[in-house]
This record gives C-alpha cells, sequence and structure tokens, in this order.
C-alpha cells in the first residue's frame, strides 16, 4: 500500500516537473512561482502530519524534504541576468544584492539536507523542523519579494 | 476718514492675534493630567512583553540591520521615508540619557496616547499614536515596564528632516484636531462577542495594523471609510493588501486560516509571509494563541471593502 503512495508521489513530482519544463520559460513568473509552489506542497505536506491530520510517514517526510533540498538548489537558475524585469514580484534587490540571495537558496537546501541526515521520528519532530525551515523562507521573502496584492 | 481707515485696520489684526491665539489653544498638546497616570499599580512585566510585540516596538526603534536578540536593544537609528520627509527613529533604551530610563510612566503613557513629548510639544504621527491612543493604561504602565528591563543604548538618532512646512511642529495641532481620535475605527454589530471585541482592541490599538493597511490622503490621515481596505507600499514597491473579508485573497481566508498565518507565516496554500509582513509576523507569533485568534475574528468581522 505505502508502495503505492510513494509511486503516485514520484509519478506526480515527475509530472510537475515535466509540467513545468514545458508550460514555463525560464526566468518567468510562472516558472519561479511554479519551483515556489513545489516548495510549499512540501511545507503543507509536513504541516499536515506536524497537525496529526495525517499519521506520521518517514517517507513522505523523506519525499518533501528531498523537494525542498532539490527545488532550492536550482532555484537561483530562474533569476539570471536579463531576467530583471516582466516579473512584477521580483524586487529588483535579487541582482542588486545576487550574493546574498543565492547564500540564502543554499541555507535552505542545506537546512533541509541536514534533517534529511537526522529525519524527525515523530509529529512534534516534524513541527520543530517547519519551525527551523520557515525562518528561510520569511527572511528571503522579506528581502527579495514584492507583495502585488 | 484716515481714522476710520487706521480703526478699521486695528480691527483686523485684533482679529488675527485673538483668532491665531483661539486656534493656538484649540490646537495645543492635551496631554493626560498627572492624576490620570497614579495608582497604576506595579507593572506586570509578562503583559509588558506581550504588549510590546504586539506593538512592534522592535520594527522602527531596534537598531537598523540588527538580528535576535540584539533587537531588544531599542537604540533608534532607522531612518523612515515618509511622502513628507525622513523621520530618525529615536532611542527609546532606558538609558537615562540617551533614551526613556529617566522618564515617569505619566510622560510614556502621554507620548503613546496622546502624542504628546515631556517636553510638552506634538509628536509627529510616524510614530503611531493615533492608534496606540486605544491601549489601556494597563497596558501603557506593563509595556513600559518591561522596555525598563531592556539593554540601555547611548546612541542618539538624527533630528527629523523635514522639508516646509512639515517642519513646523505646532501645525501637527491642526494635524490632530483633524485626524486624531481614539474612537472606535469600524461599526460592528451591537452584539459582537468577547473575541471580536479584544481583536479590536488589539488591532486597533498596539496593533496598529491600520497604519500601513489602510489607504491616506495627502495629508497622511487615513481614509476611514476604506478601514484595512490595502493600500501602497509605504516603504517602496508593490501593495499592502486588503485584509477585510472583501479582499481578493484574504477574504475567502477562515478563522483559523488566519490565526495560522500569523502564528506560522503560511498561507493556506503554503506560502510564506513576505516584505514588511514577515517581521509583522514574526512579533505577533509571540502573542498567545487566543489572541490571534482574537485578531482573525475582528477581521472577519470589519466591514467588506
Amino acid at each position: 500500500m505505502r508502495l503505492k503512495a510513494i509511486t503516485a508521489a514520484v509519478l506526480i513530482a515527475g509530472l510537475g516537473v515535466v509540467g513545468v519544463a514545458l508550460a514555463a520559460e525560464d526566468g518567468t513568473h510562472e516558472a519561479r512561482a511554479a519551483l515556489m509552489k513545489k516548495v510549499g506542497g512540501a511545507a503543507g505536506a509536513m504541516t499536515a502530519i506536524a497537525k496529526g491530520e495525517k499519521p506520521y510517514d518517514a517517507e513522505v517526510v523523506k519525499a518533501a524534504l528531498m523537494t525542498i533540498s532539490e527545488t532550492a538548489k536550482v532555484f537561483p537558475d530562474q533569476f539570471k541576468p536579463g531576467t530583471e524585469t516582466g516579473d512584477k514580484a521580483a524586487s529588483p534587490k535579487i541582482w542588486e544584492d545576487h550574493a546574498d540571495f543565492k547564500a540564502r537558496a543554499a541555507k535552505l537546501s542545506a537546512d533541509a539536507d541536514k534533517v534529511l541526515a537526522q529525519l524527525p521520528t515523530d509529529a512534534a519532530g516534524v513541527g520543530g523542523v517547519l519551525k527551523t525551515l520557515g525562518g528561510n523562507c520569511g527572511g528571503c521573502h522579506e528581502k527579495f519579494r514584492i507583495k502585488t496584492e | 476718514m484716515f481714522r476710520r481707515f487706521v480703526r478699521f485696520l486695528l480691527c483686523l489684526v485684533g482679529v488675527f492675534v485673538i483668532g491665531g491665539a483661539v486656534v493656538y489653544f484649540i490646537t495645543a498638546p492635551n496631554a493626560f493630567p498627572e492624576s490620570h497616570w497614579a495608582n497604576l499599580g506595579e507593572p506586570d512585566l509578562k503583559n509588558g512583553e506581550m504588549v510590546f510585540w504586539t506593538g512592534g516596538c522592535v520594527s522602527c526603534h531596534a537598531a537598523p540591520g540588527s538580528e535576535g536578540d540584539a533587537k531588544l536593544t531599542l537604540s533608534g537609528g532607522l531612518a523612515l521615508k515618509s511622502p513628507f520627509g525622513t523621520f530618525h527613529v529615536p532611542n527609546i533604551s532606558p538609558d537615562e540619557k540617551a533614551g526613556i530610563g529617566s522618564w515617569t510612566v505619566a510622560q510614556f503613557g502621554n507620548a503613546l496616547k496622546r502624542g504628546v513629548a515631556p517636553n510638552g510639544q506634538h509628536l509627529y504621527p510616524s510614530f503611531p499614536y493615533n492608534s496606540y491612543a486605544r491601549m489601556s493604561d494597563k497596558d501603557v504602565n506593563d509595556l513600559f515596564g518591561y522596555l525598563k528591563t531592556l539593554p540601555k543604548s547611548t546612541n542618539v538618532a538624527p533630528a527629523h528632516e523635514l522639508p516646509f512646512p512639515y517642519n513646523i511642529r505646532l501645525a501637527l495641532g491642526g494635524w490632530k484636531l483633524l485626524y486624531f481620535n481614539d474612537e472606535p475605527r469600524v461599526a460592528l454589530a451591537a452584539n459582537v462577542d468577547d473575541k471580536i471585541k479584544r481583536g479590536r482592541y488589539l488591532v486597533e490599538g498596539a496593533g496598529h495594523c491600520g497604519e500601513c493597511h489602510t489607504p491616506r490622503d495627502s495629508l497622511g490621515g487615513f481614509e476611514t471609510a476604506k478601514w484595512l481596505a490595502g493600500a501602497p507600499n509605504p516603504e517602496g514597491r508593490g501593495r499592502i493588501p486588503n485584509i477585510t473579508p472583501g479582499a481578493k485573497t484574504v477574504g475567502s481566508w477562515s478563522r483559523e486560516d488566519i490565526a495560522n498565518y500569523l502564528e506560522t507565516g503560511f498561507t493556506p496554500d503554503f506560502d510564506s509571509a513576505g516584505g514588511s509582513m514577515a517581521e509583522v509576523q514574526r512579533n505577533l507569533a509571540h502573542l498567545p494563541k487566543p489572541d490571534l485568534e482574537a485578531i482573525a475574528a475582528y477581521l472577519k468581522a470589519v466591514p467588506d471593502r
């Protein structure tokens, strides 16, 4: 039963990647948002466990953390030189302070990898993980993302 | 004929002098009397700390660029750019010379609730006393007690850089006549429950949410008919969103969604708070969950805009 769930998750994730590659051109708002939505989905899966809405499942936690780790690694590629305009939600600070932007993405990935090396074993542990990883979300969004309504 | 003209001129001068005196007195700083602040008792420091986080003091008064515990040293120095010039945020650490260490609770309370400085002058509403006016005297007393436990700083911020006519402090009396009050911001149903009442107290008072989320007119006063309906971002690009039940995004959120967002920074679809709201959320996350739920209840009860 679990194998089916994992297979389904992998397939859906794979479809998501293919979907992004086909649908959205690199460096556009759509491509960037699609990657962020993957991170959001992973956070959602872990939150459901932390809140007790879904039973603790090590495979789900692992898959979520791997999604976060991999997405964070490739996210800066969506902000290469030449993509500074056309996305109202992307602050010019991304390119003015590109080193900090890349460092924060790398930190999110590294933090996720650290947790993967020592997986939380229960709902409370997952809740703690969300708090630490969540700090990365807010910090980057605070500096680099513009609210457009 | 000449005598009549001189008499007329003298009458005109008299009218101006008397008129000026009347305006001066109507718009004079209106602090509470000392007796108002007597007998408040020992401050409750635990409540003071919660009021501290609701009021968001660190967001303006901490040294620019400081993080973590360093933020609790309220040395001031942040430069707040506005359509009226640049305000330099003062030191409110308990230092006796550079901060508020030698202030009485009356002086502190008059600053927060009446916008009057210890030297009797009007304060600029960049310090959001127009919202803090709704705080209870108890919360003010508790907050003052808590602030005095924080680290001292000897930093002195520069004076505000405001062009004419905004550099005339006296004129703030006129601004206050137009805009300053401690009345409820919106009409709610007569029988709203205690949770919504608590939410109103937090949002309209110490939370000062309207200072960003409500649009302003050309003199910087609230467009009260659009309470919490969103406004241009005062710190640069983009928008501060509408947070009434009529809002495009937040309008569909439940009370639980709102309370959870304030606690964790995550939206119902796991986006994450950004821009200036990221820090606000970090501050509010210190509050007990029932207070976050109260804020949520109030936001679902205000008029659709």
